[in-house]
């Protein structure tokens, strides 16, 4: 028995460090801190600030992400970024710029892609005390972060003719469709809409239905419903109380999450990063 | 008597070249009617243009019967060629005829056809617009003071590219559990729809083009949409131009509508704004659209619904396919009784307040077709006189 015990405290003092890893001095979290660009900067120094006051345990490393040429002429994000995440493993970002038409790619996919974000949460709550045009909402959007519209795969086929790829997996939207439904358990929420375009899409946006009907009948506590991206749209202006939780694709879900945002008092939002990357 | 014809056939072309006969108020007419050397394109007999009609599913077929019982008291020329597709149609020959018969008579009214997602063939809608090149779908939003919303003052025109991007019907599975599809943008495409959309405010005295695009994600393509455009707007400086990128323009368009003039925008992106804009002035049932290409010209409800919910329950409102209609009218030539009818319609939805369940009232379809049967009377009368 006291064997085992030397033998257990042998390696967790060895792996001191493992364990130790996401501390620093004091007790406190590490956490990355992205500033980002515009208002970027003033909104993160006042979180710094508010975080502070209210004593909370977060000690912040700021990294910057400004792309870096690489030994490939392609633009690379700087490689203190995947240090710091690889010690912190969470991060807050502030709103990232890209370049209309040209430069560089943006820069909001390459952390996406670089730590596998797949799944982007979105609450939208109304808050007490604060007026606008829609009372009562109270949901949540579930957008999948890696693919879709925004793969960056685009070719000029012919002078005049672009094409741009829309990709769509079945790995990518089973993840995302399971943690929409974990998260509905988890929070307590009764209904996940699957928003789509089947009836133009069909193999596409099929294959992400099909995944998600499939991980709707592991989860049979909780109601599923599909709808068309135009309905929703056309309801959610009319009557935003009638949503739950709604998972889609990429481009989907930033133009309704967009648009939630802004008619809703809160805005909430950050990538799910889980715990096991 | 001959000569006297002759010279009546005359000064009625004449007329219609120089548009002197009595238009729709600017603050109704959504459509840009045809061009007086489109006019013998239209199949028309004795003064009377003969229409197809398209009839669809869920509640196309009923409101289109409506639209044709209210055209019949109006007395509005027009003759209707009923061509009953839906989605059960899935012979090859049926649909070329359906196609045959809109390229005949020039102008179509449709109901949306709704879509078997497990079939393969691609979506009827799509076919339809891509094989009668309609390249531009037209959708005017416009506050009404009738219909309870929570905004006002919003009076916008979306228009937007309607035969590629994301609707290429171009998909395919390389690898198991991996698909690609394929958004195609064309230089000549984007050129035509940017130039429509500046004619367009050009003609009814709009101020502002907005593009609205995501080329700071999908730079190649987007971006190739956005130099279009701004390449058109040199032609034309009195008419302000600016761009927007689309989930900026969701969420201006939610709490501010009253910024935006006129819009252009690709495929899906139009899809996507028109709706919103759409629930902003108080849902489907209120608003038309039409699809207008070199040749042919399609109207429809503005939001392509086919409202299988609704079917058979006498509730859907008949108002938005009846503005549609009226457009159609105007494209025609026939623009007093489009004045007519519009009138009518926007009385009984604004001054009568006969609403059916989706604008909060407790009225059938059949009560505001009736209402506006009631409108339309008095005033056909007056025209005997």
């Amino acid at each position: 028995m006291a064997n085992v015990k030397r033998l257990l405290s042998s390696i967790l003092s060895s792996s001191g460090k493992l364990i130790q890893r996401n501390y620093s001095s004091g007790g406190k979290r590490l956490v990355t801190m992205i500033p980002g660009d515009g208002i970027g900067p003033e909104i993160s120094s006042s979180v710094q600030q508010i975080f502070g006051a209210a004593g909370a345990p977060i000690d912040w490393e700021e990294v910057d992400v400004t792309p870096v040429k690489g030994a490939d002429g392609n633009f690379h994000l700087p490689q203190k970024v995947f240090d710091s995440m690889a010690v912190t493993k969470v991060g807050l970002k502030g709103p990232l710029a890209t370049p209309i038409g040209k430069g560089h790619k943006s820069l909001n996919l390459a952390l996406r892609k670089a730590f596998s974000l797949y799944a982007n949460v979105r609450p939208c709550k109304s808050i007490e005390g604060f007026k606008t045009p829609y009372d009562d909402v109270d949901l949540v959007t579930i957008r999948e972060n890696t693919e879709g519209e925004y793969s960056g795969i685009e070719h000029t086929i012919v002078d005049g003719v672009v094409q741009s790829i829309k990709l769509i997996t079945e790995q990518a939207s089973m993840r995302v469709a399971e943690y929409a439904f974990e998260y509905a358990r988890n929070n307590n929420r009764h209904t996940v809409v699957a928003v789509h375009k089947a009836n133009i899409m069909r193999m596409s946006d099929g294959l992400f239905l099909k995944c998600c009907r499939h991980v709707a009948e592991k989860n049979k506590d909780i109601k599923f419903k599909e709808m068309y991206l135009d309905t929703v749209c056309l309801n959610m202006v009319q009557d935003p109380t009638q949503f739950d939780v709604l998972v889609m694709p990429n481009l989907y879900g930033d133009i309704l999450s967009m648009k939630i945002q802004n008619y809703m008092s809160e805005v909430s939002k950050h990538d799910h990063l889980p715990a096991r990357n | 008597m001959a000569a006297s014809i002759r010279r009546s056939i005359q000064l009625q072309k004449l007329l219609k070249n120089l548009r002197v006969l009595p238009q729709a108020t600017p603050s109704q007419r959504t459509n840009v009617t045809a061009s007086a050397s489109s006019v013998e394109k239209f199949s028309k007999y004795g003064g009377r243009n003969t229409v197809t009609v398209l009839t669809g599913d869920g509640v196309g077929p009923e409101l289109l019967k409506h639209v044709q019982e209210i055209f019949r008291y109006a007395g509005a020329p027009v003759v209707f060629e009923e061509v009953n597709i839906n989605v059960e149609t899935t012979d090859e020959e049926f649909l070329n005829q359906a196609l045959l018969s809109v390229g005949r008579n020039g102008v179509a009214l449709k109901g949306n056809i709704a879509t078997n997602h497990e079939s393969t063939v691609p979506s009827m809608n799509v076919k339809l617009r891509t094989d009668l090149k309609l390249f531009g779908s037209i959708v005017r939003c416009k506050s009404m003071p009738g219909v309870p919303t929570r905004h006002a003052g919003i009076d916008m025109v979306l228009i937007r590219e309607n035969t590629e991007g994301e609707y290429s019907n171009l998909e395919h599975e390389n690898v198991q559990g991996v698909i690609e599809s394929l958004k195609i943008i064309t230089e000549a495409k984007s050129t035509n729809i940017a130039r429509y959309a500046f004619e367009y405010a050009k003609k009814h005295g709009r101020k502002k083009v907005t593009a609205v695009h995501k080329a700071n994600i999908m730079k190649l393509g987007d971006g190739l949409f956005l130099n279009c455009c701004r390449n058109v707007s040199k032609d034309y400086p009195e008419i302000e131009f600016n761009d927007m990128i689309i989930d900026n323009a969701s969420m201006q368009m939610v709490s501010r509508p009253q910024q935006f003039d006129v819009l252009v925008m690709p495929n899906l992106y139009g899809n996507i704004l028109s709706n919103i804009a759409t629930g902003l002035v108080g849902g489907s049932g209120v608003v038309g659209g039409m699809n207008i290409g070199e040749d042919y010209a399609v109207f429809e409800m503005g939001t392509r619904n086919t409202g299988l919910s609704l079917k058979g329950k006498n509730i859907a409102n008949p108002t938005g396919l009846l503005l549609a209609s009226c457009d159609m009218l105007d494209y025609l030539g026939h623009y007093r009784h489009a004045t007519l009818i519009r009138e009518s319609v926007l009385n009984v939805l604004n001054e009568k307040k006969v609403h059916t369940p989706d604008l909060g009232g407790q009225a059938t379809t059949t009560d505001v077709v009736q209402a506006i049967i009631q409108e339309l009377k008095p005033k056909t009368k007056a025209w005997l006189v």
